[in-house]
């Protein structure tokens, strides 16, 4: 699903050079699903913003599905975005002043998949077929990420990314919102990658990348 | 929901989430626009007016009038005593394409009837003066030929004059006193409105021959009968110019004027009034309606400075929408018709103001109004091209904005 050869990626600071990834090499499978660890300033974030068709790479190959993402504009990014990648963030980034169900279908709307009916599956696939109509505002925490794993999943990507879906959530909401991941994955065989802080939530995952300085790094080295 | 109208719904929610600074975003371009067609529709109606004021007279009419002469730099209108009824014979005779020549002689005088009276202005006409101006009565006949020839001390009052002296009484057959004579209410006029040339409305028709009976009228060195004025009519449209070049070079030659000097009368065919009339007043109208646009193009302004705060403000949104895979005209679309859908709704309203205010103006009574469809349909299409204009800049920003940077923005 995903093959990472020799990414490099530097940020020009002002005069100085930033080689914030520095040759990452990472190869995961359709279907699993691993989790990201490492410090602050890793570079784990903008390895999954790279995933994730936000950044390109300075260097380096990415293949997604079969196919060169690397070399492409942004406005093919951004169709690759719609089609093929769901975001699920830490703060979950829903529009305040949309719907549960209007935030998901916004989801379909970008990828061409606007499909009210479906929306409305995912969203009770996370548990809140009576909350479709309440804004944002009116949910709490977990359930506003609940809407953004529906928003997710709706278009039916051929990858999940997540960044700290758990940061902003207390353990009991981390726990139950990893409950509901990790039952999609094993349900829909969703290939699911997410970076996290949280050894307890790494563990639902079946395999854990840890990146240091830019490179990916044996568990020991951590 | 159809795909196309997908940012207009996304459009519509964004201004309804932000009902008042969506409100005062399009302020300027109510105003605006409402300024605009109120200010047309004020000149476009005065325009009317005037042009059916002129069309009123009658049709294919020619005026001569004197004076026109230049004394020290002022040019004076009308003033001097040059035309004479001999000049009038000599149009008559002299020139082809004229259906009516009809000299008539005016005077301020003392009216009295019973025990009213009034100072008005009594016009000494031939029996032509009446056709060429179309006049009809409500009661009793116009003045004859045959009353005319033998100078009979008939009159014909305008309704105003009518109502002034005998109030609701039936007047025809009473005698009135005009000055020191005595004449006999004939005919009362059908009320015509204002014209160029007065109103009819406030007239006393009188045979001009009664009149130089009755009253001492002024003669010419040469010993003319003056007139005041002559109309006259041709015989087809097309004529018109023709007539009016032959007529000018008779009067030239009857008044002994050199070449190149000024003529002592003017000579002006009702289609140049209008023309020249319409011309001025759609140039005032232009002048109105380039003021109002002058806060159109203020409020578009406002529009530009308020999208762009917009577009600071829902960067994080716009960061979400292209994490989804928005691309960047999608982005730049949904802002442009969110701007157009602004100024839209805002010259709608503005119409509905303006339109609004030339209602009142007309209520009112002092000037009349005229909305025409092309001013509306201008206003609107000027309030969706200030929202394309005006928001292309903040909405091309937005466009561009780096994703990753925009999801950082708090």
């Amino acid at each position: 699903m995903i093959q990472l050869q020799d990414i490099v990626k530097v940020y020009l600071l002002g005069k100085r050079q930033l080689e914030v990834l520095r040759g990452i090499n990472l190869s995961i499978e359709k279907g699993e699903m691993v989790a990201i660890m490492g410090a602050s300033g890793s570079g784990k974030t903008t390895l999954l913003n790279i995933i994730g068709c936000l950044d390109k790479p300075t260097s380096g190959t990415y293949y997604l599905d079969g196919k060169e993402v690397s070399r492409l504009s942004n406005r093919e990014l951004a169709g690759i975005r719609g089609q093929k990648i769901g975001f699920i963030f830490q703060t979950f980034n829903l529009l305040s002043y949309m719907s549960a169900l209007a935030n998901v279908e916004l989801g379909q709307r970008y990828a061409d998949k606007r499909n009210s009916h479906r929306a409305f599956e995912a969203l009770e696939k996370v548990g809140l077929a009576d909350r479709i109509h309440h804004r944002p505002s009116e949910l709490s925490g977990g359930e506003q990420q609940r809407v953004a794993i529906a928003r997710a999943i709706s278009k039916d990507p051929a990858l999940i990314l997540a960044d700290e879906p758990t940061g902003n959530l207390d353990s009991h909401s981390g726990e139950e919102l990893m409950g509901i991941l990790s039952g999609l994955h094993k349900e829909r065989g969703l290939t699911l990658l997410m970076v996290t802080h949280d050894p307890k939530i790494a563990r639902y995952c079946q395999r854990t990348i840890y990146v240091k300085d830019g490179l990916i790094v044996n568990e020991d080295a951590i | 929901m159809k795909k196309w109208l997908e940012p207009l719904a996304t459009a519509w929610v964004s201004v309804a989430t932000h009902k008042l600074r969506s409100f005062l975003t399009i302020l300027g371009v109510v105003i605006g626009v409402g300024a605009v067609i109120t200010l047309m529709s004020i000149g476009k109606g005065t325009e009317a007016t005037i042009v059916s004021r002129i069309q009123n007279l009658g049709s294919n009419l020619i005026f001569v009038q004197p004076g026109f002469f230049t004394q020290g730099g002022v040019r004076g209108f009308g003033s001097a005593n040059t035309l004479t009824m001999e000049d009038a014979t000599a149009i008559a005779q002299q020139v082809d394409g004229v259906s009516i020549v009809a000299p008539y002689y005016q005077s301020n005088l003392q009216v009295v009837a019973g025990s009213q009276n009034m100072r008005t202005r009594v016009t000494g006409i031939t029996p032509d003066y009446q056709q060429a101006l179309n006049l009809q009565t409500t009661e009793g006949d116009l003045i004859s030929q045959f009353q005319y020839d033998r100078a009979m001390r008939v009159a014909v009052l305008g309704p105003n004059v009518k109502n002034t002296l005998f109030g609701q009484d039936d007047p025809v057959g009473q005698p009135i006193r005009i000055g020191n004579a005595t004449f006999y209410v004939m005919a009362i006029l059908q009320s015509k409105g204002a014209t160029i040339m007065g109103s009819t409305d406030d007239a006393i028709l009188i045979p001009l021959t009664a009149m130089q009976q009755a009253f001492a009228q002024p003669r010419t060195a040469s010993g003319g009968h003056v007139v005041s004025s002559i109309i006259i009519q041709s015989t087809d449209a097309q004529y018109t110019t023709l007539v009016t070049n032959e007529i000018t070079s008779l009067l030239q030659q009857r008044h002994n004027i050199a070449a190149g000097a000024d003529n002592d009368f003017t000579v002006s065919s009702q289609d140049q009034l209008t023309s020249t009339l319409a011309e001025a007043m759609n140039s005032m109208t232009l002048l109105l309606g380039a003021i109002a646009a002058i806060s159109l193009l203020v409020g578009g302004i406002g529009v530009m400075n308020i999208m762009l705060v917009s577009v600071v403000e829902r960067t994080r949104e716009i960061g979400i929408r292209k994490a989804l895979g928005a691309r960047e005209r999608d982005i730049w679309g949904q802002f442009l018709i969110e701007a157009a859908f602004l100024t839209f709704s805002g010259g709608v309203i503005g119409i509905g103001l303006g339109w609004g205010a030339a209602t009142l103006v007309t209520r009112s009574g002092a000037i009349t109004t005229l909305v025409s469809p092309d001013i509306v349909l201008l206003a609107a299409s000027v309030s969706v091209a200030i929202g394309l204009f005006f928001g292309f800049y903040p909405a091309w920003q937005a466009s561009r904005l780096n994703p990753i940077e925009a999801l950082r923005s708090e």
